[in-house]
């Protein structure tokens, strides 16, 4: 490692907090970037599932009544 | 070559095929960039004037670098939508907006943050920085356009021609340092002619921009998987997925 402790790496020679928080802020927003299509598509999957559930109680209701 | 393109208008090859992609793709571009991250956080000397300020440079030029490349990717999913009407072009189109603007926004930040121990301001509106906040303007245009049509194919026209005249300003990013009197330096990796950089420092941000290519591409596919089942929900290969894995 370059620094000789770990003060020395937060602190890097005074620069720690602008290099830390652009860091953190990139890192935050990669999070964002990969995360948010996850959730929504399976949001949408369990939403879309839930449409077919309904569907076929529905249809079995339906025949049920038919008959 | 033929048969390829069919296939590229086969949503549900492509959504397979993004799948079967991902699997391995994302891992290993999670692991790049924390790699990357470390070293050049940690493992590599610091800056002869700069000091440590300069570690930013690992996270602010790919993140640049793969902004611009974005938004080639977009215009040109744009203009095939347009010319070719292929369907799939208009959800990748769609799918690279936001990733880019994020992309973008990181390349501002950071900049910004860069700027203030090393040139004393956090901002100065020289010509590099203006067109990269219009660029971020143009990612955002899309996204905001997108959302603002009912009809989802006269929202994909529009915003293909939105980013296809915004690549006026691709070539002006490019050259601003070179044209106008600016705090930013020219490149210091060049194709041609010599590399004005140490392998200690060249060799951890190489890793770092190819870390953020793979980055946009995950980013990318995973939004068009997401867009592709909520686009062809009524069809019948997404009821088959839904039948097969409820929640996967």
């Amino acid at each position: 490692m370059y620094f000789d402790s770990l003060h020395a790496a937060l602190d890097m020679g005074g620069h720690g907090f602008y290099v830390w928080t652009a860091y953190s802020v990139t890192i935050v927003m990669i999070a964002l970037v990969v995360i948010a299509p996850v959730l929504r598509r399976r949001r949408f999957l369990r939403q879309l599932a839930g449409q077919l559930k309904r569907a076929q109680v529905a249809t079995a209701e339906n025949t049920r009544g038919e008959r | 070559m033929w048969p390829i393109f069919h296939k590229f208008g086969s949503p549900p090859w492509l959504y397979a095929i993004a799948g079967a992609i991902l699997r391995w793709l994302l891992p290993i571009t999670l692991l790049a960039l924390v790699t990357g991250m470390v070293w050049g956080l940690l493992f590599t000397p610091s800056e002869n004037v700069q000091g440590n300020s300069y570690r930013i440079i690992y996270i602010h030029v790919p993140a640049a670098v793969v902004a611009l490349a974005g938004y080639y990717v977009m215009a040109l999913a744009g203009a095939v939508s347009l010319i070719w009407r292929m369907k799939m072009a208009d959800v990748a189109m769609k799918a690279a907006a936001p990733v880019g603007a994020a992309l973008t926004f990181v390349a501002l930040f950071t900049g910004a943050i860069w700027g203030k121990p090393t040139w004393g301001t956090w901002w100065v509106w020289d010509a590099r920085i203006t067109s990269m906040l219009i660029l971020l303007f143009l990612y955002l245009g899309v996204v905001a356009l997108y959302e603002a049509f009912d009809n989802k194919e006269a929202a994909g026209k529009a915003c293909a021609v939105l980013s296809l005249v915004g690549m006026v300003n691709i070539p002006i990013i490019y050259k601003s340092v070179d044209w106008w009197y600016s705090l930013h330096q020219g490149a210091s990796i060049k194709f041609t002619g010599e590399t004005s950089i140490h392998p200690s420092m060249l060799y951890p941000l190489l890793l770092m921009i190819a870390a953020f290519y793979a980055l946009f591409t995950c980013a990318l596919l995973l939004n068009m998987r997401a867009e592709l089942l909520q686009r062809e929900q009524r069809t019948q290969w997404v009821q088959k997925l839904l039948s097969k894995d409820v929640v996967n």
